[in-house]
């Protein structure tokens, strides 16, 4: 079994047409059996990278592997949904799972695909050109969840969900998650919602990863203090090293910064809580905080190794601790 | 069998909030040794949290010793919490002494505030701040 689903490799991508790279030197992994968050403002890449991933454009440079093959050679095993839904206008909604089913003849579970299409009380008679967007979005999640894949890429899969829907769905793609162990790749630019349904985040923004890893780990090896302003510190740049300075902010004579901590904090630094939109936001607002990426198999809060690297590389990718943190345990039948 | 309840803005981590919950319902007798917990696949459906944060939290359960996963079957609650029922003298002679205290004329919020603080002398906070962690 492989401990990425997704890996890749100086991964960028040029559009002639935008005049400019949508994505340049992504490297990162994303773990097989987890539910990864793609993160980032509109235009970060977000979009280019999942339909890189899907085999659906070739990169312009570097390498992307998923399901330890080549995108376009393992389709028959991902399910991917695009942002804009495309489904045939002129096919009813039971026709469309018809066609789903006869395109994956060896793996299509009909229940799941009604299952998911009728909730809600959608009417399977419905021709696809009279759908809402959010029930246009959810018979697309039938089809590919009936699928069966091993891997689910989704591009912002519940934009246009209504609350009652996007809870519903959400609670059957973590079902399937722990049923199967899918691997799930979904992207957003609204944290709160992906914040309890994801662990493992891969956060990118103006086509760079900015932060990678386990959403635990992220978190651990930042803090979010204020402490004393001191006299010879004036405007932003306060200087906190050793420690990583992510973000810093003067008011009055307190200072409020998000860290890297690289050791003890200094006596009179107060720690707060530090929620994942917080971290994300802090990121983006600085461009130029240093990237981050946590390897699967980095665990520790304290490691100053891994909390400066500088560089997008991973620290270790390889090693048995990446297998027990990477592989779900299967649930057991009811 | 018991249903979990997520509050995304409580700033507590939503294992924890299952972990907490599950503790709960021991306390109140909710749930009793030999009874099963909801599958993890379960409780993700029904609440749209990770499958993994369901797992650590039964996990948690598991090494305090309260429950016990059986291969194949489920999770299992082992032991009860709290070792006194509502019929129990001790619960009489607090009953007494709120009342002493009402008649001396202490509001809810001061009995509140002295018996945390007696609770703090008496026993041990580091679980407690585990739980808030």
């Amino acid at each position: 079994m492989t401990s990425s689903a997704i890996e890749a490799t100086g991964l960028g991508k040029a559009f002639r047409r935008r005049g400019g790279w949508a994505l340049r030197d992504c490297t990162f992994q994303l773990p097989a059996g987890r539910v990864s968050a793609l993160v980032g403002p509109n235009g970060a890449g977000k979009s280019t990278l999942l339909a890189l991933a899907a085999g659906l454009i070739a990169p312009s440079e570097g390498s992307v592997t998923v399901l330890g093959g080549h995108p376009a050679h393992v389709r028959p095993r991902i399910g991917f949904v695009s942002q804009d839904k495309p489904l045939y206008a002129q096919l009813t909604v039971a026709e469309t799972l018809h066609m789903g089913a006869d395109l994956n003849p060896d793996s299509w579970d009909a229940d799941t695909a009604e299952r998911v299409a009728a909730g809600g009380g959608l009417d399977l008679e419905t021709r696809v050109r009279s759908l809402s967007g959010g029930q246009r979005t959810r018979v697309a999640l039938a089809l590919a969840l009936a699928k069966r894949p091993e891997l689910l890429l989704l591009d912002e899969p519940v934009a246009d969900l209504d609350p009652l829907a996007r809870h519903e769905l959400m609670g059957t793609l973590m079902a399937t998650a722990a049923r199967y162990g899918t691997t799930i790749v979904m992207s957003s630019h609204v944290i709160a919602e992906l914040e309890d349904s994801c662990d493992h985040l891969l956060l990118i923004g103006d086509g760079r990863v900015r932060l990678a890893g386990d959403i635990d780990d992220l978190l651990a090896v930042h803090s979010l203090i204020t402490g004393p302003a001191r006299e010879a510190a004036t405007g932003a740049d306060f200087d906190l090293a050793p420690h990583t300075t992510v973000e810093s902010r003067i008011t009055g004579r307190q200072v409020t910064a998000l860290v890297r901590p690289a050791g003890p904090l200094p006596v009179g630094w107060q720690t707060n809580d530090l929620s994942l939109e917080a971290l994300v936001l802090a990121h983006l607002r600085n461009p130029a905080a240093p990237p981050l990426t946590l390897g699967q198999a980095s665990a520790s809060a304290s490691d100053s190794a891994s909390a400066s690297a500088s560089d997008s590389t991973s620290a270790s990718p390889t090693s048995q601790e990446a297998t027990s943190a990477s592989a779900m345990p299967q649930e057991e039948p009811a | 069998m018991i249903e979990y309840r997520i509050d995304r803005r409580s700033g507590v981590a939503t294992y924890v909030q299952i972990v907490q919950q599950t503790k709960q319902a021991l306390r109140l007798g909710l749930l009793e040794p030999g009874d099963k917990l909801p599958a993890a696949r379960e409780v993700v459906e029904a609440t749209a949290v990770n499958p993994n944060t369901v797992l650590k939290a039964y996990r948690e359960l598991e090494r305090e010793g309260l429950v016990e996963a059986r291969r194949g079957l489920g999770t299992f609650v082992r032991r009860s919490l709290g070792a006194t029922p509502s019929d129990s003298p001790l619960r009489g002679e607090l009953s007494e002494w709120a009342s002493r205290a009402r008649t001396a004329g202490l509001e809810r919020d001061d009995v509140a505030a002295l018996f945390a603080v007696v609770l703090d002398e008496h026993f041990d906070t580091t679980e407690k701040e585990q739980d808030h962690r």
